[in-house]
């Protein structure tokens, strides 16, 4: 299990930092074409840019910026994304925005933060960027003042980053695999360029980059632990169909489990809105990809899992049925999980005591919630819970400690 | 279901009578409904009558569209807000809007193309006396409209209670039940009876909450040891029939407005005026006898009946179905509101609810209250909004 503490980075997000100076010049006009634009907007929204380009917590303008992500190394706000000379990209040139997402840096020649995801849009081709920078070029230009980052030194200082790139980042397009289906060369390019599921969900070294051996296995994000989405014999949705990767995507609703709070926004603003084909090419893709069989967990203490088994029936067997099988759709299959059985339990320790919200889509308008425990079970409580809940059938994914629940505990009453 | 609507549709049959499931809006299965919401099994926690559902089971708003609106850019909410009054436009032709106070007791002025007055039948009444739209009901003259004929229900049962057998009251839902309609309305000969109208007869499990439900039967003391020994023995091990009788309007049952106590903004409280009727009380010795009869085919060791007596008494919890006091009619002499629920005498306010009932049918309001609200926003949407004004000319 990986501890809670912030080792991790979290990357799903956001920041073209900074640009203190900006020189007054050339803002081109250029010739927009609508497929060009329409192009743009839907990698736009592939890439869930929104999500981070915007301050939501405090209803901000979209694109506008000006979102806070706690990120372990301290707090990075997001950058400008509408055309405004002094504040936005108004000044900027497509070769700068190729520039920023290619090789992460901004238009005066300063290093992004890799909270913003530049580590996979590098990937991107330049027909891609070319056409997200053509749509945005379409908003309306908003003046914001984005706050000054809060990291601490030596990062603050952007030549930081420098060290860091040198050390973890490429920039390289896109390489087909001509072995492969152009369904799965699609679902690849959208898996690891714009969508950068990676960010979340691929664990990541001291220094906040991916760790290539822990390729989509699951990460940590602000004390979420996303999950391995892995298909095959041995990963974490090796259970889901791609049906049932495609109507998560797209309906927030699949036979398993329904995104919520982080994975659910990037539900609500990206993925919903996605075309069929493409979806289906990144379950494609995120099916094939197999993984190492996990290894044996020791046996837990039986008694322990005894009391799990009553604890459970007495306060979750209503919803999530007996036979920890859920409700399709409804409420998730407990005996199947990707949280409940991961390595690192954190998200579903951390549902237990803070419950969830399952996230609302245009297909699937209902908002479906799981209420809180935190008032009602122990640390001790809990911990035997989720290790009866990790002993399921012929898969035993391991004790959960009290001290793990206590410590989830005390992040959450920290963030209140 | 469970044992007890098992035992209840066996002697019902008995009697020659024609038992069936009552209809429900609680769901047994996951169903998606025709706006994409989606509504969960229920678990029978027993819970629903007076709260609303964790589980997504019950249909009620919050489950079945209010997601929905709130996903338009043209919807808003406005919660722990009050409405005031309806306002009227100067000339007194048309509603201009509300006035609401929110929780830090701001007021608000809302103005609105259309209101649509749907706060409750006493409510509605109350904010129609409140804004003066409509005349008063005057007992004593008979004229006047707003008020007229509120009725309310009047209620029996027979509780059985079993030595063995368990019926564990506690796993309810909400409409679980079996029902008799052979007692309702004209489904029966009133020759002779002296009465018109009539009751279903049913054997629900449901709300049997620890603290609030501990029946206990006939000879057993209301508190002490012996009455605490009694609920533990019964509690497990009874079940009831339960009548639910129409109630007709009277010419002194009415609601108007308090001349003497107010509210917490100085508006005058609603007033009801009620008793049984002579027609309640021959329909209930006519029918609580049928109910004790199937009860005592049930195979239980004793029943116990508990009559209606008396006049009426706002203590013990009959039901939440109220109807009357904004009424729908013909005539504008007679009636709040025309067949479309819109008000005679400000053409753009609408009035849903079962105020718009006359009578109080044998049934429970809600179905018919959301078919009148379908009717009559079909009719907002396809005649007003075409061509603003009444829909039926008096």
């Amino acid at each position: 299990m990986r501890p809670l503490s912030p080792t991790l980075i979290s990357m799903a997000a956001l920041a073209l930092i900074g640009s203190a100076t900006l020189t007054p010049g050339s803002s081109q006009a250029q010739e927009l074409s609508y497929s060009q634009v329409e192009r743009g907007r839907y990698l736009t929204v592939a890439g869930d840019c929104q999500a981070c380009h915007t301050d939501l917590e405090n209803d901000g303008v979209p694109f506008a910026g000006g979102r806070g992500l706690g990120t372990p190394f301290g707090t990075i706000f997001s950058s400008n994304l509408t055309p405004d000379d002094e504040t936005g990209i108004g000044r900027w040139t497509r070769d700068d925005f190729y520039r920023a997402l290619n090789e992460g840096v901004d238009r005066d020649g300063n290093h992004l933060y890799p909270a913003m995801p530049y580590p996979y849009f590098t990937l991107m081709t330049r027909d891609d960027t070319d056409a997200i920078f053509s749509y945005l070029r379409t908003l309306d230009p908003v003046t914001t003042e984005v706050p000054e980052n809060e990291l601490p030194f030596p990062l603050s200082v952007r030549r930081s980053v420098w060290g860091w790139k040198l050390l973890f980042f490429d920039d390289q397009e896109f390489v087909s695999d001509p072995n492969a289906s152009d369904a799965w060369n699609r679902g690849r390019y959208l898996v690891d360029g714009p969508m950068h599921c990676g960010g979340c969900h691929t664990g990541k070294n001291a220094l906040g980059a991916d760790d290539s051996d822990e390729y989509l296995r699951g990460g940590v994000l602000e004390n979420w632990y996303a999950p391995n989405i892995r298909g095959g014999e041995s990963g974490g949705i090796a259970d889901w169909t791609q049906d049932d990767i495609v109507e998560f995507l797209r309906d927030g609703r699949s036979r398993h489990t329904a995104p919520m709070q982080r994975m659910g926004e990037v539900v609500a603003i990206s993925t919903q809105h996605l075309h069929q084909e493409d979806l289906e090419a990144v379950a494609t893709y995120l099916k094939s990809l197999d993984d190492e069989p996990r290894e044996g967990q020791s046996e837990p203490d039986a008694a322990r899992v005894e009391v799990g088994e009553a604890i459970y029936f007495d306060n979750c067997a209503a919803c999530h049925a007996s036979d920890r099988s859920g409700v399709p759709y409804l409420f998730a299959s407990l005996g199947t999980s990707n949280k409940v059985l991961a390595e690192d339990p954190s998200t579903a320790i951390r549902i237990i005591l803070g419950g969830a919200r399952a996230q609302p889509t245009e297909a699937v308008p209902s908002v479906l919630a799981m209420p809180p425990f935190d008032w009602k079970l122990s640390d001790d409580q809990i911990a035997d819970l989720m290790t009866y809940l990790r002993h399921s059938g012929d898969r035993n994914a391991g004790p959960v400690s009290a001290s793990q629940v206590s410590e989830m505990r005390e992040y959450l009453a920290g963030e209140h | 279901m469970t044992f007890s609507q098992d035992r209840f549709a066996a002697a019902a049959r008995e009697l020659g009578l024609s038992p069936f499931p009552v209809p429900s809006a609680n769901m047994s299965r996951a169903y998606v409904n025709p706006l994409g919401l989606q509504l969960a099994p229920c678990t029978y926690c027993g819970f629903c009558e007076k709260h609303g559902c964790g589980n997504y089971s019950k249909s009620s708003p919050q489950t079945t569209i209010i997601p929905v609106l709130m996903q338009r850019p043209n919807f808003a909410l406005r919660t722990n807000s009050e409405v005031l009054s309806i306002d009227k436009a100067p000339d007194g032709s048309r509603a201009s809007g509300v006035t609401y106070i929110d929780a830090n007791g701001d007021s608000f002025f809302q103005p609105a193309e259309v209101v649509v007055l749907c706060a409750y039948p006493l409510e509605n009444t109350r904010l129609l006396l409140l804004s003066q739209i409509g005349e008063p009901y005057d007992p004593q003259s008979g004229e006047g409209v707003v008020g007229k004929n509120y009725c309310y229900q009047v209620m029996s049962s027979a509780t059985v209670f079993y030595d063995e057998e368990f019926t564990n009251g506690f796993v309810g839902a909400g409409a679980l039940g079996m029902v008799i309609d052979d007692y309702n309305g004209d489904n029966f000969d009133h020759s002779g009876l002296g009465f018109i109208g009539g009751g279903y007869i049913a054997c629900h499990t449901t709300n049997a909450r620890p603290i609030e439900s501990h029946p206990v039967p006939d000879n057993v003391p209301s508190w002490g040891s012996r009455w605490k020994k009694a609920v533990r023995e019964n509690f497990l091990k009874t079940t009831s029939v339960g009548v639910h009788g129409s109630s007709m309007a009277h010419r002194s049952n009415y609601l108007d407005l308090d001349p003497t106590y107010t509210d917490a903004h100085g508006r005058p409280l609603l007033r009801m005026t009620y008793d049984f009727t002579l027609n309640d009380r021959r329909l209930t010795q006519h029918l609580t006898p049928v109910a004790e009869q199937i009860a005592n085919g049930m195979g239980g060791r004793e029943v116990k009946v508990n009559i209606r007596r008396g006049s009426y008494d706002s203590v013990p919890y009959q039901t939440t179905h109220n109807t009357g006091g904004t009424i729908m009619g013909a005539d504008p002499k007679s009636s709040v509101v025309n067949r479309y629920c819109q008000s005679w005498d400000l053409p753009n306010l609408f009035v849903a609810g079962a105020g718009l009932f006359p009578q109080n049918a044998g049934y429970n309001p809600t179905g018919t209250v959301g078919a009148l609200a379908y009717w009559s926003v079909d009719a907002i949407i396809n005649q007003y909004l075409r061509q603003p004004g009444p829909l039926v000319q008096p």
